[in-house]
């Protein structure tokens, strides 16, 4: 179980990663020697995984889609799905790969730079792949919100008061 | 045409951040740290809610003592977050915002020449009302040495036999001081043996960093003589909404409850459905914005403690009450030097009473980003007059 303590460092850095540990250390109240401790843990133990970026590539005008692609996928006996999921999360266009419930099993996020590219993609490398049933594609068309972050957010909200008792 | 004005009126002071407003007003690219009200905006369910009720037509008035469902929640509530045991049916009444409940305490209790004991510095509206009500105000000095805590030798300096309402404000606006159980026990003490009665504003009480915080009510011998008010201005960040409470001994609920009817009637019901949504759905939203408070309160008290000044650690509310007395300045000529030469808007502690003097507050309702330009900015005006 995650302590009081380690749950705020973590939502702390899950909101921006770049603070030094002695920058966490007054945040937080903890010692600058005990977060950089438990931050080399976590790294280690791979449970802090990566240090991300958010960016918003529509404002950059990049040519860049991102499709979903669900997989259904032939059970065979004995097989579970980690091997065939082993197998997607191999191929660098893959971005993400989940074990869903629902009509289709797996859901794939893949990357490219256009609509032509991904298809490609999915009629080239995944439908021939033994063990695929069948696979529903669809694009995104525009993020809105992502990871909690609002990309198209309120307008800069009404000023307050400048001083109130 | 003043001289028709009623002479309790007129004694009312102005507020002594008026002049600070206007001159702040005047100036471009000013950075605020007086404001007293969060930074967020009230979180989406709630909004969210309000709209509904709005689209359905839930338009009209409510009971006087406001919606009986919120009534019943917040009674709920109160249960189970705070050890409280009020009837949704005659010990709740819903009023706009915590002002309205202070001033509804007051006149329904005191007569001009009651006594009523007000702790200094404090938040202003305390004095105004018991000013209105011809009250005799006995400020009992709070002192930086004991952390702003109220002292109960302090206490029997203050209080003469004619008191009858001792006001408590834990969390505390302006200082962001908290007390503990043990701390306010000797204070319900004096409050039995004086036969005073109690409003306890608890308005921050959700904003409390360490510890849990004691519902003044809870205390032995204390449910009866205490008026419980609170609000949901603060910790769900609803302050334009307007809504608060308070809770206490039924006759003393009926008799204000009678004078809401014939001033207020009700608060505004979608005001209302707002509220009764937080606390149905909103405390995790709450919660999150508390985290951030703390986070933002640790890194104002490290500002102001490296670049010289003496602050103590508030632990409640979300101010801080840096000791500006080294920079030899007075709270107020520190406020308006800070204003002109930096462009930076804090409260001086004067404003909150005699006893504020040599402090100012600054509240960290306000972006890291903006607190640490404010630091920044702070630090280099201080800096100059150590």
């Amino acid at each position: 179980m995650l302590s009081e303590e380690d749950r705020r460092l973590l939502h702390i850095l899950s909101q921006d990663c770049r603070f030094t540990p002695e920058e966490l250390a007054i945040q937080t109240g903890l010692s600058p020697d005990y977060i950089t401790k438990r931050i080399n843990q976590w790294e280690k133990d791979k449970i802090i995984v990566k240090y991300g970026l958010l960016i918003n590539y529509e404002k950059l005008e990049e040519d860049r889609v991102t499709a979903l692609i669900d997989v259904k996928v032939l059970s065979q006996r004995g097989q579970g799905y980690d091997k065939i999921a082993q197998r997607f999360q191999r191929f660098s266009q893959i971005k993400s790969v989940y074990l869903m419930s629902g009509d289709y099993d797996l859901c794939l996020v893949v990357e490219g730079k256009n609509m032509h590219e991904i298809a490609q993609f999915v009629s080239d490398k995944l439908s021939p792949l033994e063990l695929i049933d069948t696979t529903s594609t669809r694009f995104i068309l525009r993020r809105y919100k992502q990871d909690g972050i609002e990309f198209y957010g309120e307008e800069e909200r009404p000023k307050r008061l400048m001083i109130t008792s | 045409m003043k001289q028709y004005l009623s002479p309790l009126v007129r004694s009312l002071k102005p507020s002594g951040i008026r002049k600070y407003f206007d001159l702040a007003a005047t100036m471009e690219d000013v950075i605020s740290l007086g404001v007293g009200e969060p930074d967020f905006a009230t979180p989406w369910v709630m909004r969210e809610a309000a709209i509904f009720s709005l689209e359905q037509g839930q338009t009209m008035y409510t009971s006087n003592a406001g919606l009986i469902e919120l009534r019943r929640e917040l009674s709920k509530y109160m249960a189970k977050h705070q050890g409280l045991t009020y009837s949704p049916d005659n010990e709740l009444l819903i009023t706009v915002g915590a002002s309205e409940a202070v001033d509804l305490v007051m006149r329904a209790l005191l007569v001009p020449g009651d006594g009523i004991l007000i702790p200094d510095p404090s938040y202003v509206a305390y004095a105004g009302s018991a000013t209105i009500s011809g009250a005799e105000i006995h400020y009992v000095p709070l002192r930086a040495e004991h952390d702003f805590r109220l002292q109960v030798d302090d206490l029997k300096l203050a209080y003469t036999p004619n008191c009858k309402i001792l006001v408590l404000s834990y969390p505390n606006n302006p200082t962001g001081a908290i007390m503990t159980k043990e701390e306010l026990l000797p204070i319900a003490r004096f409050a039995s043996e004086h036969d005073l009665i109690v409003i306890s504003d608890e308005i921050y009480s959700d904003l409390t960093y360490e510890g849990t915080h004691t519902p003044f009510a809870t205390l032995p011998y204390m449910r009866n003589r205490t008026l419980h008010v609170s609000g949901f201005s603060k910790a769900y960040a609803m302050t334009g909404w307007r809504i608060g409470y308070v809770a206490g001994h039924r006759d003393l609920i009926q008799a204000m409850t009678r004078i809401h009817q014939y001033t207020i009637m009700c608060a505004p019901i979608m005001a209302q459905v707002a509220a009764l949504e937080g606390l149905k759905s909103g405390e995790s939203a709450k919660k999150e914005m508390i985290l951030e408070y703390d986070r933002r309160r640790r890194i104002m008290v490290n500002g102001f403690r490296e670049m010289g000044l003496t602050c103590f650690e508030p632990l409640g509310a979300f101010y801080v009450f840096p000791d500006i007395s080294a920079t030899g300045l007075s709270s107020d000529a520190f406020t308006e030097q800070l204003l002109k030469e930096e462009k930076l808007a804090v409260v001086p502690g004067i404003a909150f009473g005699p006893a504020g003097e040599g402090h100012i507050r600054c509240s960290y309702a306000y972006s890291t980003q903006q607190l640490l330009e404010a630091l920044s900015r702070m630090e280099r005006f201080v800096k100059k007059r150590l």
